[in-house]
């Protein structure tokens, strides 16, 4: 394989880890976000805790080997783009630890405070995490301001409309898949308050979905890839018909085909946005050769080749036991024998 | 610019030893654990089972710390040291990808199983899923540590396009200095994870409280305490030889050496004055001990720093406290570890109040030991960030004053909260003791006549 093959090779799982991180942590997102109006009581936070416990530490593993991944394969790009984003990236960082000790010390201590921070620091944490990244990965279409002397933005350029309207689009997409989760894993009270709330999502995500792509044809160079190349406009076209998919199943009370419907919608969602960045991974709105392109980034061959490999080797080994770990706690979560984080 | 570099330096220094506040008992403390579970497993004898679920409950509200805070090591070498990164990435980034890939993935996910599962599934899945969280976190150890051995050795690489790319990928993880520093490092972190234990035991003990199973809990603790403080002696002599040949500016430091010597003694007592370039004060000294220490030899030539460049210097002083206190702590961890054998022997240690009072004060002394280890490895190869490719001052990024000022006040007031809930929720779940048999009997298998 020559060179620019595997950096190719590589940009495309550097797309498919963010992917993956997207729909796996999107629907423990989406709990979090849900939690406070969902679970009134103990036992039902105790059901909505052990609906995401077994596994969010698993998916947000997905988020560090995004990271590695980034940090291995285009070193540049993860010094550029970490740097380049400092200000919301410790905002990420801050809000994954209020996510993580909200969830697994809320019930550690009795006292009502105590209690009560923690509900809202697992919504908080959860909020934050999907709307910045939503935030960011816009930016990413949009153009950063990326000049001759490096970045010239803030975090405040960062939440213009499309941006803001990215963030939104990730939490309404979080939401909608956390409380279709709440509704597979957990049988009552939880889930019919769950249902509820999808019936809204149900009309609220399709409705952002469209907007961000009316707004990423008039506002972000995002197409021109697609213009050169019709034949990618049926990834696009893949993600509206999913999300009305879901939007469908719901009505239809199907969850297990609507949470399947909403996690292909991230998917092709991701996948539209990696498709037309395509080569860019950093690209400049200031001008196109300010931009960091995966050759421009790529780590060297033998790098490249040897890191294929172990991915080679290990994610099937990873996604057999993470699937295994999923086939364990297929039971669904009734209020009676719940425990939660005790 | 200098205000970002100190800044930077500081922040990395700080959140490095909060995340090692929780890494190293998450090492030790996750391999008693699985050895109570494997018992409880072949034995089904209930007692292992309250064991495993007590210490268990401690090493669950620590591991989720050191998971959490690990997340910012990691994106700060982009965020603080992007100028590092993009020198360096080809090389260095690999060790942390694949860290995650094996390591995280295996921890994290069997973590989730063993924790909602225990009164799911059975004994024996337990035990293998809390065995796969301690290879878990030991691999991971292996790879962030084959990342460090770079910086202190670099090996492996050739410099192309403007940076260093990996040509040798075998060199690169059968690094000698790696190899030595991951040993010293997981050992020593044992000694964390045993004396954690015996503390706790002698608290109870002290009290009375549920002895017998206690005393258990503390002949856990004391057999790894036995096994990792005897041994440390050892690798640590071992590996500061390596470290000194490899970085002489590190080796010198370590002891304050000033003029290239052989035969050189050892000072017991010594105060080195770093302005001067010289030791203000040296006392009991034994001939040829130092040349020993340094070469295993008793005539080995030793470099002294004033044949290292000025600029080529770490801080002397910093180094040298640093590695006196953990030499010193760690003869500390060997007597009391030894003495609490021979009080087990005769079957007297629930009687030797004034022992097991030593021991509970002595909790927090091996954290202080191994973060004093690392800060004479990390401390003691400055000024180089990659020694003698890269100076720390080189790879700092881009940024501008009040990002960093943001950053590490957020990062120091989350921490300090994160640290004040977490030595409460030990505390508190330390001293509420095990959950009582007659609850166990109901699912553990065990019948009570009540």
């Amino acid at each position: 394989m020559s060179h620019d093959t595997l950096a190719i090779i590589w940009f495309g799982l550097w797309g498919l880890i963010w992917t993956v991180y997207f729909i796996l942590d999107g629907y423990t997102l989406g709990t979090g976000m849900l939690f406070p109006f969902i679970a009134k009581n103990r036992q039902e936070r105790n059901q909505l805790q052990e609906a995401v416990g077994p596994f969010w530490g698993g998916n947000e593993v997905w988020l560090i080997t995004a990271g590695g991944a980034t940090f291995a394969a285009f070193p540049s790009v993860y010094a550029d783009m970490f740097s380049f984003l400092y200000t919301p990236l410790f905002l990420v960082l801050i809000a994954l630890f209020i996510r993580a000790i909200g969830l697994e010390f809320m019930h550690k201590d009795d006292n009502l405070i105590w209690q009560a921070a923690c509900k809202w620091g697992f919504f908080t944490g959860s909020f934050l995490i999907a709307f910045l990244f939503g935030v960011t990965f816009a930016n990413l279409y949009r153009g950063l301001l990326i000049g001759a002397n490096g970045y010239e933005g803030n975090l405040f350029s960062l939440l213009n409309g499309y941006g803001i309207l990215g963030g939104l689009l990730f939490v309404s997409l979080f939401l909608l898949s956390g409380s279709l989760w709440i509704q597979l894993k957990t049988a009552g009270q939880t889930a019919t308050r769950a249902y509820r709330f999808s019936r809204i999502l149900a009309g609220v995500a399709p409705a952002m979905l469209s907007l961000f792509f009316m707004a990423t044809v008039n506002r972000t160079p995002l197409l021109d890839n697609y213009s050169e190349q019709p034949v990618l406009w049926v990834v696009p076209v893949l993600t509206l018909a999913a999300m009305l998919l879901t939007a469908f199943f719901i009505f239809k009370k199907k969850i297990g085909y609507a949470f399947t419907a909403v996690c292909v919608t991230i998917f092709t969602k991701m996948a539209f946005g990696f498709v037309g960045m395509f080569p860019n991974m950093l690209p400049s709105r200031i001008d196109s050769a300010y931009s960091v392109t995966l050759f421009d980034a790529a780590g060297s061959k033998l790098n490249l080749t040897i890191m294929f490999i172990v991915a080679i080797v290990f994610v099937p080994i990873i996604i057999a036991y993470q699937s295994w770990s999923y086939t364990l706690f297929k039971e669904k979560i009734v209020k009676e024998t719940a425990k939660g984080y005790q | 610019m200098d205000e970002v570099l100190l800044l930077s330096r500081i922040q990395f220094a700080v959140t490095v030893f909060y995340h090692f506040l929780f890494v190293p008992l998450t090492l030790g403390l996750v391999i008693l654990v699985a050895i109570m579970e494997t018992k409880y497993a072949r034995t089904l004898d209930v007692t292992y089972k309250r064991m495993a679920d007590y210490w268990g409950k401690l090493f669950a509200i620590n591991f989720v710390l050191g998971v959490i805070t690990g997340i910012t090591m990691e994106f700060q070498f982009g965020t603080n040291w992007s100028e590092y990164s993009k020198y360096m990435g080809d090389i260095f980034g690999s060790p942390l990808a694949i860290e995650a890939l094996v390591a995280f993935f295996l921890e994290s996910t069997f973590m989730g199983i063993w924790l909602f599962g225990k009164d799911k599934f059975s004994p024996k899945l337990r035990a293998f899923s809390i065995w796969m969280v301690a290879l878990g976190t030991n691999i991971s150890a292996l790879w962030i540590i084959t990342a460090n051995g770079f910086m202190q050795n670099p090996v492996g690489y050739v410099l192309k396009n403007g940076r260093v790319e990996l040509d040798n990928f075998w060199e690169l993880v059968t690094n000698p200095y790696a190899w030595y520093m991951f040993v010293h490092t997981v050992v020593s972190a044992y000694i964390v994870g045993a004396f954690f234990m015996m503390a706790i035991s002698a608290y109870h003990l002290l009290r009375k409280n549920e002895t017998s199973f206690y005393k258990k809990s503390f002949k856990y603790g004391l057999a790894m305490a036995l096994f990792s403080a005897t041994l440390t002696p050892f690798i640590g002599h071992q590996s500061g030889v390596f470290a000194a040949k490899m970085q002489p500016a590190k080796g010198a430091a370590m002891e304050a050496v000033w003029e290239t010597q052989k035969d050189m003694p050892f000072h017991l007592i010594q105060i080195p004055d770093q302005e001067n370039e010289r030791n203000a004060f040296e006392a009991i000294s034994i001939p040829r001990l130092g040349s020993f220490f340094y070469t295993n030899s008793f005539d080995g030539e030793v470099i002294g720093l004033k044949d290292i460049p000025q600029d080529e210097r770490p801080n002397v002083e910093l180094v040298f406290y640093a590695f006196r206190v953990m030499v010193a702590l760690g003869v500390f961890f060997l007597a009391v570890s030894w003495y609490g054998l021979y009080l087990y022997r005769k079957n007297n240690l629930e009687n030797s109040p004034r022992y097991l009072k030593l021991v509970l004060y002595s909790v927090l002394l091996p954290y202080i030991a191994i973060n004093a280890g690392w800060m004479v490895a990390e401390a003691g190869r400055q000024p180089w960030v990659v020694y003698g490719l890269m100076k720390t001052a080189e790879g700092v990024s881009p940024i501008a004053l009040s990002q960093v000022i943001f950053s590490m006040a957020s990062l120091v007031i989350f921490y300090t909260v994160l640290l004040i809930a977490d030595v409460y929720l030990i505390i508190k779940y330390a001293k509420k003791g095990p959950e009582s048999e007659v609850q166990f009997g109901v699912g553990g298998g065990v019948k009570h006549v009540s």
